[in-house]
């Protein structure tokens, strides 16, 4: 186990280490930062001068030690456009993102697993197969489109909840949060609904496939032959050995909500860590874009070294494998 | 090459089959499509989209990118209004006075050359480096497949913003964004089936006769992974399509000299909350039907080509 985790975290700084390569050597050689830098009116010295002041002169390696050095200090640079540090400016913004993507995986999770549920026991019902076409809908809409769809509908014709922005927030453990206020949790429940559907749809669907593999077990016809209830036979059963696989794969799509959230962001106006990378894009801001790439990086290696770690503490074979190379 | 060469010589009888049979196997799979109700009426609507979207410049009343042909005054028409001569907007106007119907018709166009070539060129590489990679085993297969496991490690849309972040809009950029994120599928999908075929003793047949490795891995394995490919490159082609779009809303896709159907939707977005749904309602259906349409072929094909249901 020790020899799996190991290998393990090497395999997650390699992995860090060279996207930070890729991604600092896209950033910086493809474009000419000097160029956002320096109004056109500068005369050449200063020119020179502020391309020393930023270390430009430099080679790359040179430039991406500095940058190295600096990030693991906790330092990623200033953005051009808000002249603060990018870390600062991001962190400030990763809880809105957080909030929003831990409420869209809580609605997938409760809203997938019961119709799931539901179409797998009865897959012949009428009910069974509204759920699957909704399903193969969920797969198909473009994210963007239903957001668009919903602030339509729901903010623009029936004036029902706010269209845009996270509304009042209060503090919780000094992070600010919107769903303990009347008027965030409004502004939070579009956003939410829009980022979740897709991941409702997958839900369902992992669901519906484990409970009917499931059900042709040999456990659960010597349940029934028991005499045990229909009831008890789902609940603990067919829920339990459904779930435990369905829990990791949940897990492994938090990386893909946060990810996603880019969209429902800007379609919500919602004050995110997506919004601000698509802004800094706009903007040409490479310091924040670099910082914002790196962090996301960070994050993405970090979930799925967990998520690696969960799995073979669930699921011994995995580990077995690990241990036997 | 040795490994295999020390085996015995397989005296199965399946490596002399004859090829030939009453159809085609392509025709067998499209009479199976046919049959099938639901694939059908994704074939009718992927067809019908791939159609009008060939003919587009013959049908349109409009050419939505000629200035001459717009007028600012018919801006943000709804759908069925008459412009100042006489032309009428059946799915309305964008706030440059342009008709949607002729907008969608040449978006999808759009779309749809950039979903098929990014797929098109994702599924050669991939399928050759899924190749390679079950053929020569060893450190190569042990090194393609780490790449494949690491991108895949992060979602599609991440990797896209991160190379469209560093490159810029364009339209071979946005198709090399997707080739990026989509080829590991590929890869992934051919080595799983290159490796159930390189133990089958057709293989070890064609070995024996000293053929070329290309051509044993071309002409012999290949076409065999081809099942398993196809599924594949269909549901990709859906998402390649859907992702184009979302990063195209997003401003980081296609840029506005080539507007694609997330474009229009993303034009749309600005004049939603003064209740002009009309421009991004309508381009968005037709983006929608086109998924849909290449999905319900997917899910066919997948029960069409799945060996579990063949028996």
């Amino acid at each position: 186990m020790t020899a799996y985790l190991l290998r393990r975290s090497f395999q997650t700084v390699l992995t860090l280490f060279v996207m930070s390569v890729l991604v600092f050597v896209g950033v910086y050689m493809i474009g000419n930062p000097v160029d956002v830098l320096i109004s056109a009116s500068a005369t050449p010295q200063e020119r020179q001068d502020i391309i020393r002041a930023f270390g430009l002169d430099q080679p790359v390696w040179t430039q991406y030690w500095t940058f190295l050095t600096n990030s693991l200090a906790g330092d990623l640079g200033n953005s051009f456009v808000f002249n603060q540090p990018a870390l600062k400016l991001i962190l400030s913004r990763m809880p809105a993102t957080l909030e929003l993507a831990f409420c869209a995986l809580v609605l997938a999770v409760f809203v997938g697993i019961p119709l799931g549920v539901w179409a797998g026991l009865k897959p012949d019902r009428l009910t069974s197969r509204m759920i699957m076409t909704f399903s193969i809908l969920g797969f198909s809409l473009p994210t963007f489109w239903i957001g668009l769809m919903l602030v339509m509908l729901f903010s623009v014709k029936l004036g029902w909840l706010p269209a845009s922005g996270r509304g009042q927030t209060v503090e919780l453990l000094g992070v600010p949060v919107s769903f303990l206020t009347w008027d965030g949790l409004a502004h939070l429940i579009l956003p939410a609904i829009n980022l979740a559907l897709y991941k409702v749809s997958l839900v369902i669907r992992l669901t519906r496939a484990g409970v009917i593999e499931c059900l042709q077990m040999e456990y659960i016809r010597f349940a029934r032959a028991k005499g045990l209830t229909d009831a008890r036979i789902v609940f603990v059963h067919v829920l339990k050995n459904t779930l435990i696989p369905l829990i990791t794969v949940i897990g492994l799509e938090l990386g893909s909500v946060i990810a996603f959230a880019v969209v429902t962001e800007t379609v919500f106006s919602w004050p995110g860590m997506g919004k601000l990378i698509i802004d800094a894009i706009g903007n040409l801001d490479r310091p924040l874009i670099l910082a914002y790439l790196m962090i996301i990086v960070l994050m993405f290696s970090l979930i799925n070294l967990v998520v690696d770690i969960l799995y073979s503490v669930v699921d011994p074979r995995v580990r077995l494998e690990g241990g036997s190379e | 090459m040795s490994e295999p060469m020390s085996r015995p010589m397989p005296m199965e009888t399946d490596a002399f089959e004859p090829v030939g049979e009453a159809h085609s196997p392509f025709m067998t799979v499209f009479l199976a499509l046919v049959r099938d109700r639901f694939a059908l009426t994704g074939l009718i609507l992927v067809g019908v989209l791939l159609v009008v979207s060939i003919i587009a410049p013959w049908i349109v009343p409009q050419n939505p990118y000629d200035l001459a042909e717009l007028d600012i005054l018919d801006g943000r028409l709804p759908p069925g209004s008459k412009s100042f001569t006489g032309m009428i907007f059946i799915l309305g106007t964008d706030d440059q006075g342009r008709d949607l119907f002729s907008a969608i018709l040449y978006g999808l166009r759009t779309s749809l050359v950039v979903g098929a070539s990014s797929a098109a060129i994702a599924l050669v590489l991939g399928a050759a480096a899924g190749l390679i990679s079950a053929y020569a085993g060893g450190r190569t297969d042990a090194v393609i497949m780490r790449i494949v496991d690491m991108q895949l490690s992060f979602p599609a849309i991440l990797i896209a913003l991160i190379l469209l972040a560093i490159l810029g809009q364009g339209i071979d950029k946005i198709i090399l964004a997707l080739v990026v994120t989509q080829w590991a599928y590929y890869a992934r999908t051919v080595r799983g089936s290159a490796l159930v075929e390189r133990r089958r003793s057709y293989v070890d047949a064609v070995i024996c006769l000293a053929l070329p490795k290309s051509r044993i891995i071309f002409s012999h394995i290949l076409p065999n992974c081809l099942p398993p490919l196809i599924v594949v490159a269909t549901m990709r082609l859906a998402y390649a399509i859907m992702l184009e779009a979302t990063l195209s809303f997003l401003g980081i896709g296609l840029p506005v000299t080539e507007p694609s159907l997330g474009l229009l939707i993303s034009n749309g977005f600005e004049y939603l909350l003064s209740g002009d749904y009309w421009i991004s309602l309508f381009p968005g259906l037709a983006l929608l039907v086109l998924v849909v349409g290449i999905n319900l072929i997917g899910d066919g094909l997948r029960d069409i080509l799945n060996p579990r249901h063949q028996g």
